[in-house]
């Protein structure tokens, strides 16, 4: 806003309540985590009209993948959806591993969904807890995070790392999950569980919370789909489509566990639908570690592989195989995929092409944050300056995803 | 002589809600962290004298010496004069409202008898809702002022949320004028000193449930915090009115909403809990029903009285902190119909009960 503007024109008679005020919510604003900028139209306080604005934290990440081997665009596929980056890591690692043809153990796969599970809750808790606390709840938004942290913490216990984990690779994991996983991961989930439960009572039987949430942007199933909404989303609108059950990947099949999906369409089903795969991803990840059988991790195929560091000191075959694959890349056959998992936001999807090399020819994302912020604007028209934040909130825009 | 006593309650009445205002900076503070399972604030610690940190040190000197050393910025454009009145003018009326409310009875000092409230308004309860209303000009004048959109939208939310909610509240205290029969607050407080049944202490929300939950709603309303706290919404105005502030005039705003919290922790206690009262004690002793009387010297039953009101007055303060950190904000218009819809018809109705009440059964209290 210029300082030489005054606030109140000469309008020569006409209305003073009739003047739209244009403001710019963004891209530096409390609640435009992720860097976005809404520019809003405003008539008192009912939107209408909103310009979103994306694209502050474009990277580069899709041309940076091709300048790198494969094993070296993983790193980059961690700083996508930064709230849940093991997600990221495995889907990408699923689709090189599917254009080499390669399929990973037993325990490596149920050690994918035992973490991805978890980086989903920690996802929905991030997006929940912020999303609470942007509507004055900070206290739920605490517990919350609270929660994630544990999740975060075993995180770096496996992986070495909080956020850049970078622990998936193709044809397998970096190395094993550390002793006592299991009970670890058992003791995480029980007081996730708690956190839930308290999260429940303070925020879904809340009436203001009910208040602020019910009936606001409100989605028909067509319109959910034609905007190509997917994950939460759309499962809040009553379609029930996850990729883990419309194309079970990974080792989702074999796992019992139901797709939440909402009747309304409102930001209150996005919330209820997000709260209730949480206790959906507990119970995968129960069943996961009942039956969390042993072996190795990585597939025994010296061609993606890298060889044991004792074999890499001892012996030249393994020294020159490791030279090969860290220096030439694993050599993915030419070709193209377009491999999709279901991210914690929404369907995830690599467009990956090679042409034989030991780089990726071609890396494409199709992240599910864009959809959504195509969908925002529509979402939030009519409605209120305060129901922007709640609904930005529910529709949990990951600047590293969207803006790539 | 007389007005050196007058000097000395005023300086104690604004010693009072300055430093309860500033210690409640630090009760907020430690208080969310408490709730959240923080540790909070505990970095500022003189010298690392206290062994327990007790916020002293953070609130009363390093948060004002911090708030005061940063840079005064006016923005471009801003109207210079009404972005400096508009601090004072949010706090003025915070601190002074403080002023009718009585700490402690009648205490007979060297032969005198000090009556102990700042002013010995008899018209008290309209004072308040006065200088209660004078806080609205703060915000409009500071959103204005500032030449800022979000600034101005905070400005407008918040007049129409402080005089929305002003109707309730002032509807809810008709309720307690017609209970009391009288706009003196030291009366008030004296009635409450009554017994009910021989036993029961007739404090206000005995009889004025309703009227209670009003007034301790609005006057949360008021001062402007969670769930009421849409003027500011962190989330969605950036900081609402006072986006344009910073250091000590900022600090003016804050400390004007604290001092508010005060406030009605004050007014909530004189209309509805006995004020300075202590049930069955009173400058005759302690009389405990079905018991005889133990003699309690009076100047003693005084002090007990004093640090009585203090602590109910504590009490609402955290009440108000456990409030503000458990439930979300509500929306706008949600706001405007909670006041309009339905708490200005509950507080009609209330003072109709009342009336009724009183007009069949005579002076209830």
């Amino acid at each position: 806003m210029s300082a030489d503007k005054p606030l109140t024109p000469n309008r020569d008679g006409a209305d003073p309540l009739s003047e739209i005020m244009e403001i710019q919510m963004g891209p530096s604003h409390p609640a435009s985590h992720g860097t976005v900028k809404f520019n809003l139209r405003l008539d008192g306080e009912t939107i209408v009209n909103c310009d979103t604005e994306i694209g502050f934290l474009h990277r580069g990440f899709e041309k940076m993948c091709e300048q790198g081997t494969w094993t070296q665009a993983i790193p980059y596929t961690d700083r996508l959806n930064y709230a849940s980056p093991l997600i990221n890591n495995f889907i990408f690692c699923e689709a090189v591993e599917r254009m080499c043809s390669v399929t990973v153990p037993e325990r490596c796969s149920y050690l994918l969904v035992i973490l991805s599970e978890l980086a989903r809750i920690a996802d929905h808790l991030t997006c929940l807890g912020m999303g609470a606390s942007e509507m004055g709840a900070v206290s739920a938004g605490f517990y919350m995070v609270e929660a994630r942290e544990l999740i975060y913490n075993l995180t770096a216990r496996v992986t070495g790392a909080r956020v850049t984990v970078s622990y998936g690779r193709v044809g397998g994991l970096r190395h094993d999950v550390p002793g006592g996983f299991a009970d670890d991961v058992r003791a995480c989930i029980a007081k996730v569980e708690q956190v839930l439960g308290d999260c429940e009572k303070l925020l879904e039987r809340n009436r203001i919370f009910i208040g602020r949430m019910a009936g606001v942007a409100v989605m028909s199933k067509e319109e959910a789909m034609a905007y190509g909404l997917t994950g939460p989303l759309l499962r809040a609108t009553g379609v029930a489509f996850d990729v883990r059950k419309a194309e079970p990947y990974m080792l989702y099949d074999r796992f019992d566990f139901e797709v939440p999906v909402g009747s309304k369409g409102d930001n209150f089903d996005r919330f209820s639908v997000r709260f209730e795969e949480m206790r959906q991803s507990i119970r995968i990840i129960e069943q996961a570690l009942a039956d969390l059988p042993g072996g190795p991790v990585s597939v025994d195929d010296p061609a993606v592989v890298l060889p044991d560091k004792s074999e890499v000191y001892g012996s030249i075959e393994g020294l020159m195989n490791h030279f090969k694959l860290v220096i030439e890349g694993i050599r993915v056959p030419e070709g193209e995929i377009y491999f999709s998992g279901e991210g914690a936001n929404g369907e995830l999807g690599f467009y990956l092409a090679s042409d034989g090399s030991g780089r990726p020819y071609r890396v494409r994302v199709r992240p599910p944050s864009f959809y959504a912020m195509g969908a925002l604007s529509r979402m939030i028209e009519g409605h209120t300056v305060a129901d922007v934040i709640a609904v930005f909130g529910m529709v949990n825009m990951i600047g590293g995803e969207c803006d790539r | 002589m007389e007005w050196l006593i007058a000097g000395v309650k005023c300086l104690l009445v604004i010693l009072l809600v300055l430093q309860l205002s500033a210690l409640m900076l630090w009760v907020e503070r430690k208080g969310a962290a408490l709730i959240q399972n923080r540790i909070g604030a505990n970095r500022a610690n003189l010298l690392g004298i206290f062994p327990v940190n007790l916020g002293f040190t953070n609130t009363l000197i390093a948060d004002p010496v911090k708030m005061f050393t940063k840079e005064d910025y006016v923005p471009d454009g801003a109207d210079k004069f009404i972005h400096s009145l508009a601090p004072f003018l949010a706090l003025f009326p915070a601190i002074i409202t403080f002023a009718a409310i009585p700490f402690g009875d009648t205490i007979e000092l060297a032969g005198r008898s000090i009556e102990l409230r700042a002013v010995g308004i008899d018209v008290g309860i309209l004072y308040i809702s006065a200088t209660v209303a004078m806080g609205v000009y703060g915000v409009v004048l500071a959103g204005w002022a500032s030449n800022n959109r979000w600034a101005l939208l905070g400005s407008i939310r918040g007049t129409a949320q402080m005089i929305s909610y002003e109707l309730a509240m002032g509807l809810a205290v008709v309720s307690c004028v017609l209970l009391y029969g009288t706009l003196d607050l030291q009366d008030m407080v004296r009635q409450q000193g009554q017994m009910l049944f021989g036993w029961l202490p007739a404090w206000g929300v005995v009889y004025q449930q309703l009227a209670f939950i009003l007034i301790f709603t609005a006057g949360m309303a008021e001062s402007k915090r969670v769930p009421f706290d849409i003027p500011e919404a962190e989330s969605e105005l950036v900081a609402g009115y006072f986006t344009e502030y910073s250091g000590g005039k900022q600090a003016s705003f804050m400390l004007a909403d604290f001092a508010e919290v005060v406030m009605v922790a004050g007014l909530v206690t004189t209309l509805f809990f006995g004020g300075w009262q202590i049930p069955y004690l009173s400058s005759q002793g302690l009389a405990l029903p079905g018991m005889a009387v133990i003699t309690v010297s009076p100047l003693l039953v005084s002090l007990l009285q004093v640090a009585a009101f203090l602590v109910k007055v504590l009490f609402f303060c955290w009440l108000q902190v456990l409030v503000r950190w458990t439930v979300p904000r509500f929306r706008y218009d949600q706001l405007m119909n909670l006041g309009w819809k339905a708490m200005m018809p509950i507080a009609l109705l209330n003072v109709f009960v009342t009336a009724l009440a009183i007009l069949l059964f005579g002076e209830v209290a």
